[in-house]
């Protein structure tokens, strides 16, 4: 039963409504003004009246306007069909909202999420007379490579008698599938659709385990020296122009998970348009499909509405969370954290909340702890596993990390891949500066990352200390100049900078670089240890320049010769000699 | 017209309320006073009392005016008669011409809908080397000078829109200076392109809020144009008198500031107009160029901060010159050498690299230390650099920009110091340069 009230103040996207009987704290409503519905949700119950985000423009809104309660919480549609959607913040789809409104973007019109006019081959696995609980599987539809599982909805309480299955056959997401008998002998028919609330983890799995599997991004200085775990958390945080978004779009090209939702979160519309455009064509390099029929774009630009931000990286942890359910990875990539936080920060603001630092919430670290918190390896029911990975980039203030959004984030991820302008300016890309990055995953997934190597760890901090001397030298060096600095320190500081220029620093345009699978990281990384284990005789500084400067040249060749091609082979080649001598 | 009449209940800053019913937010109301009138708008409805922003200032408002109801928000003119036409913050006409017959549009729509969106991939050529050779302009870019006040960047402005092809110019001046009023007047018509210019000006000292309107008013006018197939380039000037606006009205408001004063939503005000920013696929299109004075030089300021995150890249004017360090256009990718000249991307990366090791010479320099021959080749070719193509008086065509870059090029190295790829050369690398060295 729907509960109706009445505009009594609106400022901003904030509006303040009378109510009939009872509200509930973060249900829908909408505002009806003029002919248009605009869509609402309750944030703050004061009495008898309560306080509503408005996730429209809320121009034209009038005391007196009248306000429909619909006694749910705000909700996503979970089915087949996600994948290769462009969702906006509420799961509003783009390409279909244009085809009905046109170029722009009008407010008040709301469509289905999931198509109901496509048709899905089902395959029953329920039977009559089982019985089932919420999250059991009753049936299978193919969604491209995956296989789809219909389930009992999450919500359902108590168990239920299966009476009915559908055969085998091709159905709409809205036609019944089962039909089942609850506790109280109550019928209802199930469809291969269901509705969950954004805001409340989908959390429906046996236990949650430590994530300790790689999660393979194909960025070398991640994977090998800050790596990601499947179901773990990352933060990238860095000032504009440091290339967080370029760093993700990467990400979301090469990781080897099953599933990627983009979140483009309050940043430019352009950077997402080519991720949508140039998805369908490009290839995923593990299933040779494109791209796009693993992924699902949300979409809630810098100029859409700031409430429709604020729950648009819920949305997408929650489509997250729901493929997790069927055996998957996934993988969320929310551009930017901090554009949400600052949703969180206006409404605070018009709410008349007292501020914290910056004049964010004093909730905001609980609320960016709960967001991460999302994220997870488990295992299900069944005993399968499924993940739900979250990298967030984070946009400082100044570019400075000692800020609430970034400082709140580093306190619950995994891992900290900090961008700076010292290094992007340097045109030393990806601009992850490895002074100030870190990874907990290193020791978690420690096991696992000797399975590659019995040495790999060690491997990895012999270089991480080579780069942190260097570093030292390096400074001395601007004090002192190259004259006073002793011969086999120059070669130290050389040395990291091989790292830096061969290992760290990776050409996203070309082809080959772009992207290095865990198999050739493993092998170069290795050979590149051998190079820097090795004791260099220079004549000089000049002399060890030059020795570096062809080195550099080698390694760089055949970072961008095709693996195990006779041009790899050749550069190998080469740097064995080089090592020989 | 539903109209309702009332009177002024308080008055403080740039705000007034007063009671009345049936009253949207975003409408506009009327203010008669004593021998003027003023519009303002609804930002906020409490029970019957409705807060106004007053455009053109509450100076002199008494509780006695009275105050009427337009049921619309805030409209601009549209239409082809507004060419060659200058209207201030409010949207009336300061030339001295009559107010335009044309129709009434809204201002400050919805967002373009991202799916309909298109990959930039045309260069707008301004002939101005340091932005087409090393930064180039890309259609539907939006992109901010940033620049120490004192600095010519309204001269970079005005050079841009006179030269940029593109059917309309449309000029958004916030909080002008009389003489920079004049400076975009003069040099618009002195140029011959005022018949495609539109200016909304608000200057130094106008009412604040009427500063607010400027950007709103110029995109609404240009999103129309380019729905109707013109390529549109709206200049503003300068975000930061926008941004200091806003920050002078949130407080009034009693918000919470967020850093240094200004409020919270800085960074989604500065986006919903920078986004309006577009190329229509099959129709026109908009590009935006702004200012962003740094305040004490400091890009770390909210302003030039926030708008970082919002804009394709920055050119940053430095002593009266584009700098090529720190400038960036992040779009040049999908122009450079795709649609220029194939030499195009090697040459931009290979002067841009030697005059980074030029200045590193110049360092030297300055710490007294012995400098090589090399050294010397750097110093000298930097300094081609800077006169021939930095100087903001060079006004050349691309080709002629990258040929040029060539000839400096042959003019002090040889090619192979230069690390351009051979096929390059044997092309582009001048037999005769003006210069001692030239062998290829
Ligand atoms: N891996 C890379 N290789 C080459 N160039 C890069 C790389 N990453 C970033 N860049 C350059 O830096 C520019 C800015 O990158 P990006 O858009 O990712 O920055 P950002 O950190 O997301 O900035 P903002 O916070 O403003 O969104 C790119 O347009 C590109 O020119
Ligand atoms: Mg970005």
């Amino acid at each position: 039963m729907s509960v109706s009230g009445k505009v009594v103040a609106a400022y901003g996207n904030m509006i303040t409504a009378s109510f009939e009987t009872d509200v509930q704290q973060n249900e829908v409503a909408y505002v009806i003004t003029g002919d248009r519905k605009l869509k609402s949700e309750v944030i703050r119950v004061r009495g008898t009246v309560c306080d509503m985000q408005v996730f429209e423009d809320t121009r034209d809104i009038k005391v007196g306007d009248p306000v429909e309660f619909t006694g749910n919480l705000l909700v996503v549609e979970l089915g087949p069909g996600l994948l290769e959607q462009i969702y906006d913040g509420l799961q509003n789809p783009l390409p279909q909202l244009a085809q009905q409104s046109g170029l722009f973007l009008k407010r008040g019109i709301y469509l289905d999420c999931l198509d109901r006019s496509k048709q899905w081959e089902f395959t029953p696995a329920a039977k009559v007379g089982d019985s089932v609980q919420a999250g059991d599987v009753l049936g299978t539809v193919p969604e491209g490579i995956f296989e789809h599982k219909i389930f009992v909805p999450f919500d359902f309480i108590g168990t239920a008698k299966v009476k009915k299955v559908a055969e085998k056959g091709s159905y709409t997401v809205a036609e019944t599938v089962a039909e089942v008998e609850d506790e109280k002998g109550e019928m209802h028919n199930l469809t291969m659709v269901q509705e969950w609330p954004i805001k409340i983890a989908l959390a429906k799995y046996k236990e949650r385990i430590l994530p300790v599997e790689p999660l393979v991004t194909g960025c070398r200085i991640i994977d090998t020296f800050y790596p990601v775990a499947k179901g773990g958390t990352a933060c990238i945080p860095g000032p504009f122009g440091s290339g967080k978004t370029v760093l993700q779009q990467l990400i979301s090209r090469y990781a080897n998970v099953d599933i990627i939702i983009v979140a483009a979160c309050g940043e430019r519309a352009g950077e997402v348009v080519e991720t949508l455009r140039e998805f369908p064509h490009l290839k995923d390099p593990y299933t040779g499909k494109t791209l796009m029929e693993r992924t699902i774009i949300i979409c809630n630009t810098s100029s859409m509405p700031v409430a429709a931000r604020e729950a648009s990286i819920y949305t997408a942890v929650t489509l997250g969370e729901y493929y997790r359910q069927m055996g998957l990875n996934v993988l969320l990539l929310a551009d930017s954290t901090s554009r949400w936080a600052q949703a969180l920060r206006e409404m605070s603001g018009r709410l008349e909340e007292i501020p914290g630092e910056e004049a964010f919430p004093a909730y905001l670290q609980t609320r960016i702890a709960e967001f991460y918190e999302r994220a997870g390896y488990v295992t299900l029911e069944d005993g399968s596993k499924g993940s739900v990975s979250i990298i967030g980039t984070v946009s400082p203030a100044g570019g400075n990390f000692e800020e609430p959004v970034t400082q709140g984030t580093l306190a619950v991820v995994g891992a900290f891949l900090g961008l700076t302008w010292a290094r992007s300016n340097a045109r030393r890309f990806p601009a992850i500066d490895p002074l100030i990055s870190w990874s907990k995953y290193v020791e978690q997934m420690k096991e696992t990352l000797d399975k590659i190597d019995p040495n790999w760890v060690a491997m990895v901090k012999d270089a991480q200390k080579m780069i942190f001397a260097g570093d030292e030298i390096k400074k001395r060096m601007d004090v002192v100049g190259e004259e006073g600095t002793s011969l086999a320190d120059f070669i130290i500081y050389l040395k990291a900078e091989l790292i830096d220029a061969v290992y760290l620093q990776q050409n996203a345009f070309d082809d080959v670089d772009a992207y290095n699978t865990m198999e050739r990281q493993v092998y170069v990384f290795k050979k590149l240890t051998e190079v820097l284990r090795k004791e260099i005789t220079a004549q000089d500084k000049e002399d060890a320049r030059q020795i570096f400067f062809r080195l550099t040249a080698l390694i760089k060749n055949w970072n961008s010769s095709e693996w195990e091609s006779d041009d790899f082979k050749k550069f190998e080649e080469q740097i064995n000699e080089f090592i020989g001598s | 017209m539903r109209e309702i009449v009332t009177r002024i209940k308080e008055i403080t800053g740039s705000i007034a309320s007063l009671h009345a019913t049936g009253v949207g937010l975003g409408e506009l109301a009327e203010i008669q006073s004593p021998g003027r009138k003023t519009l303002g708008q609804v930002i906020r409805v409490s029970g019957d009392v409705v807060t106004l922003q007053v455009f053109g200032g509450t100076k002199g408002l008494s509780t006695n005016d009275h105050v009427r109801f337009l049921g619309h928000p805030m409209q601009v003119k549209y239409g082809e008669s507004m060419l060659g036409r200058i209207f201030n913050g409010s949207g009336v006409p300061i030339d001295g011409g009559p107010e335009p017959v044309e129709e009434d549009i809204p201002i400050g729509g919805p967002s373009f809908n991202p799916a309909n969106r298109i990959i930039a991939k045309q260069m707008i050529r301004t002939n101005i080397p340091m932005i087409d050779v090393f930064n180039s302009l890309v259609v539907s870019q939006k992109l901010p000078i940033f620049s120490i006040p004192g600095e010519p960047y309204n001269q970079v402005l005005a050079r841009v829109g006179m030269q940029a092809e593109a059917d309309i110019i449309i000029l958004g001046g916030m909080g002008l200076k009389f003489d920079d009023y004049t400076f975009f007047k003069e040099t618009f018509e002195a140029s011959g392109v005022m018949n495609r210019v539109i200016m909304f000006i608000h200057q130094a000292s106008d009412p604040v809020v009427e500063c607010l309107l400027v950007p709103d008013m110029a995109l609404a006018v240009a999103e129309r144009f380019a729905e109707a197939g013109r390529r549109v380039l709206t200049l503003l000037t300068d975000m930061t008198s926008f941004s200091d606006a806003l920050k002078e009205i949130s407080i009034s408001m009693e918000q919470i500031p967020s850093n240094r004063g200004y409020p919270g939503d800085l960074y989604s005000q500065l986006a919903s107009r920078y986004e309006k920013a577009v190329d229509i696929e099959g129709l026109g299109d908009i590009t935006i160029l702004a200012v962003t004075t740094m305040p004490g030089d400091d890009v770390t300021h909210p302003v030039p901060d926030n708008t970082g995150y919002i804009t394709e890249g920055q050119f940053y004017l430095h002593n009266g010159v584009i700098d090529p360090f720190g400038s960036l256009s992040r779009l040049k990718q999908n122009v450079v050498s795709k649609v220029t000249r194939e030499d195009h991307n090697d040459i931009m990366n290979a002067m841009i690299r030697l005059y980074s090791d030029c200045r590193e010479s110049r360092n030297k320099i300055a710490m007294g230390f012995k400098l090589s021959k090399w050294d010397e080749t750097l110093l000298a070719y930097g300094e081609d650099f800077e006169k021939e193509l930095m100087a903001l008086e060079v006004n050349i065509p691309i080709e002629e920009a990258l040929d040029l870059c060539w000839d400096i090029l042959a003019r002090h190295f040889d090619a192979i110091q230069t690390g351009m790829k051979d096929h390059l050369v044997e092309k582009y690398w001048p037999k005769k340069a003006s210069g001692e060295k030239n062998a290829a």
